[in-house]
């Protein structure tokens, strides 16, 4: 298989996972995704109420929108953004990430605290194992099991998978079969209702490209462009209970968000989300250093990926928009079936990654971690991509300090590096600074 | 709420506390070449510890309110959890389809209270569903015990018996 077919295949897999993610978000309040997890606010409820059709609908198409929206601004813009990222060194690498853990701690709501512990958590356990700078063991302690580290899938599945099953049963959601209409009739009324939402459609989007095109902005902009339609909302009441418009924001921006992550990838050889980062380790089995020069030595291999994106998104929705009536079928299936074959397939899983039968331990103890932090308001997203980054913001960070002889004042001096850095030391300590501020405005602090 | 958030805080802290130790056992200054490999643990072990301690002071100043949970919230959360541990238990010791078929029988039969004929559709067709598609369509194997080994080994043995009867077929001998 030539490589370009090789990254249609794998990219084709990812529109595919990004459509996907909101089914079991709205079926079984499971995102499959982290970015999936503000559908279910309302896709979930919606699908309580026996309007699960509609909400898958009212998904797929969001998400179509945003990825077009997307990929005509990654056609026109990537080789302009190519350019810049020539400039990027590793300082510029490492204030970047520094930008997407600050946005979770100073944007994400919640407490701040909270968030940076589950950031640093995500990051310890991407440090436990081989050290490939050094060679050493780290936080091994004679373990043999812990040498190979703990993998990001391993941990998604438990965290949310696991852990939102048993967040469910406690609240008495028992997944109750819905009655749901069964012909595709459903889609074809959605339709004519969405127009209704174009302005949702356009912020959601514009939310999505901007937040998705530097790394792990999918996440935060579907909870963003969520936040926004709250709040624009003439009916703000309605949302959490099932509103069509609390799908469709956040859908159409983690899908802009998901495709606009492609765009890091190829051109700074960042993955802006945990599956871009799959897949630059397939462009890098296949030979291609994923950077800022694969535009100027592959263009055939770049604007094939590129042009791959408009066919693949556009089987990719009229293939789920046909199985929204199979999909809404599922509903149907008991409480108790379903349970046991989600828990098993969950188990496949997380055995597949490595074949290993520890992984599926993991599974259940980060199972657990998920449902204690749920509970208490640790977020879980950023603890998930502080795993999948881990390792190259602490190369990133090296590489700077040997540059600079060991002197933080690399990630200042530099221009790029200068303000990216400055940017996230303002959403760091936005949560500190915004109590001081509203007491100074002299209005009472409101809960967002 | 208020007691869950001080040991989980604790907890973490301790985590940190953990890195911290084995950061400074790997050196958490400049190498001959750089950083050395304890020098991001050590102060990500560092903020772990002030965070906690932070997210600990302000909890404690905090009055207790909800309880984390109810023991009537608690009983639904085991009857999943502990079914999900002995899947995992049983199927180190015989393998992940006999596992899974027991333990979605078990499952459907003890909250469900389906009828027995459904029980052992389910629990009988899912796993051999999940054998097709991940051993012989994706070639993911999966873990396998005592059942798969007696049946692989009378299924090798007809083959050899089939074999040793006809005239020895190469492509086939190779393609298993």
């Amino acid at each position: 298989m030539p490589p370009t077919s090789a990254i249609i295949l794998l990219t084709s897999l990812y529109w595919g996972a990004l459509f996907g993610g909101a089914i079991t978000s709205i079926l079984f309040n499971i995102p499959g995704e982290p970015w999936s997890v503000a559908t279910t606010f309302d896709g979930y409820p919606m699908a309580r109420n026996g309007q699960g059709g509609q909400a898958l609908t009212a998904a797929f198409t969001s998400s179509f929108v945003g990825a077009l929206f997307s990929i005509i601004l990654i056609t026109f813009f990537a080789p302009l953004l190519a350019e810049i990222a020539l400039k990027f060194g590793p300082p510029e690498f490492f204030a970047i990430q520094l930008l997407t853990f600050s946005s979770f701690v100073g944007l994400g709501g919640g407490n701040p605290l909270k968030s940076l512990v589950s950031i640093l958590l995500g990051f310890v356990l991407a440090a436990v194992g081989l050290d490939i700078v050094t060679g050493q063991l780290r936080m091994t302690f004679g373990f043999v099991d812990l040498m190979k580290g703990f993998d990001f899938i391993v941990a998604v599945i438990g965290l949310f998978g696991i852990g939102e099953i048993l967040l469910s049963v406690e609240e008495g959601l028992s997944f109750r079969s819905v009655p749901t209409g069964m012909n595709l009739r459903v889609v074809l009324d959605t339709w004519k209702i969405l127009p209704r939402y174009a302005r949702t459609f356009v912020r959601g989007s514009f939310i999505g490209f901007w937040m998705g095109f530097k790394p792990g902005g999918a996440t935060p902009a579907s909870f963003m462009s969520y936040a926004f339609a709250k709040r624009f909302s003439k009916h703000p009441e309605r949302f959490g209970k099932g509103e069509l418009e609390g799908v469709v924001a956040p859908e159409t921006a983690a899908h802009a968000a998901g495709v606009a992550a492609i765009l890091p990838m190829i051109t700074l050889g960042i993955p802006g989300s945990p599956t871009a980062a799959v897949m630059l380790g397939g462009l890098i089995i296949w030979g291609l250093q994923p950077g800022p020069l694969l535009f100027k030595e592959k263009p055939d291999f770049v604007w094939g990926l590129i042009a791959s994106m408009y066919t693949g998104n556009i089987i990719g929705v009229l293939m789920v928009l046909a199985f929204v009536p199979f999909f809404a079928a599922i509903l149907r299936i008991p409480f108790a079936i379903l349970t046991p074959l989600i828990v098993v397939v969950c188990a496949i899983g997380s055995f597949a990654v490595h074949n290993s039968m520890i992984d599926i331990w993991y599974m259940l103890i980060f199972g657990v971690l998920g449902y204690v932090f749920k509970k208490l308001d640790y977020p879980l997203a950023p603890l998930v991509l502080a795993l999948v980054l881990g390792d190259l913001a602490e190369n990133a960070l090296r590489q700077s300090l040997i540059m600079s002889q060991g002197s933080l004042a690399i990630f200042v001096s530099r221009p790029i590096a200068g303000v990216i850095t400055a940017v996230a030391i303002f959403f760091f300590v936005l949560p500190i600074v915004t109590p001081w501020w509203r007491r100074l405005r002299g209005t009472s602090p409101r809960g967002a | 709420m208020r007691l869950a958030d001080l040991i989980t805080a604790s907890l973490l802290a301790l985590l940190g506390g953990v890195v911290v130790f084995d950061a400074v056992r790997l050196g958490i200054g400049w190498g001959t070449d750089g950083p050395q490999s304890g020098f991001f643990p050590f102060w990500l072990g560092v903020l772990m510890i002030a965070a906690c301690a932070g997210i600990f002071i302000q909890s404690a100043r905090r009055a207790p309110t909800v309880p984390f949970v109810t023991r009537e919230q608690f009983r639904p959360v085991l009857k999943v959890l502990w079914p999900a541990v002995a899947l995992v238990v049983l199927t180190q010791w015989i393998g992940l389809y006999v596992a899974a078929a027991l333990y979605t029988g078990f499952y459907m039969r003890w909250i469900g209270r389906h009828t027995w004929l459904a029980v052992l559709a389910v629990a009988i067709l899912f796993p051999l569903a999940t054998f097709f598609v991940f051993e012989k369509w994706f070639l993911v194997p999966m873990p396998k015990g005592p059942l798969e080994a007696w049946l692989g080994q009378s299924v090798r043995r007809r083959r050899r018996h089939h074999a040793r009867n006809h005239h020895r077929c190469p492509t086939r001998a190779r393609g298993r």
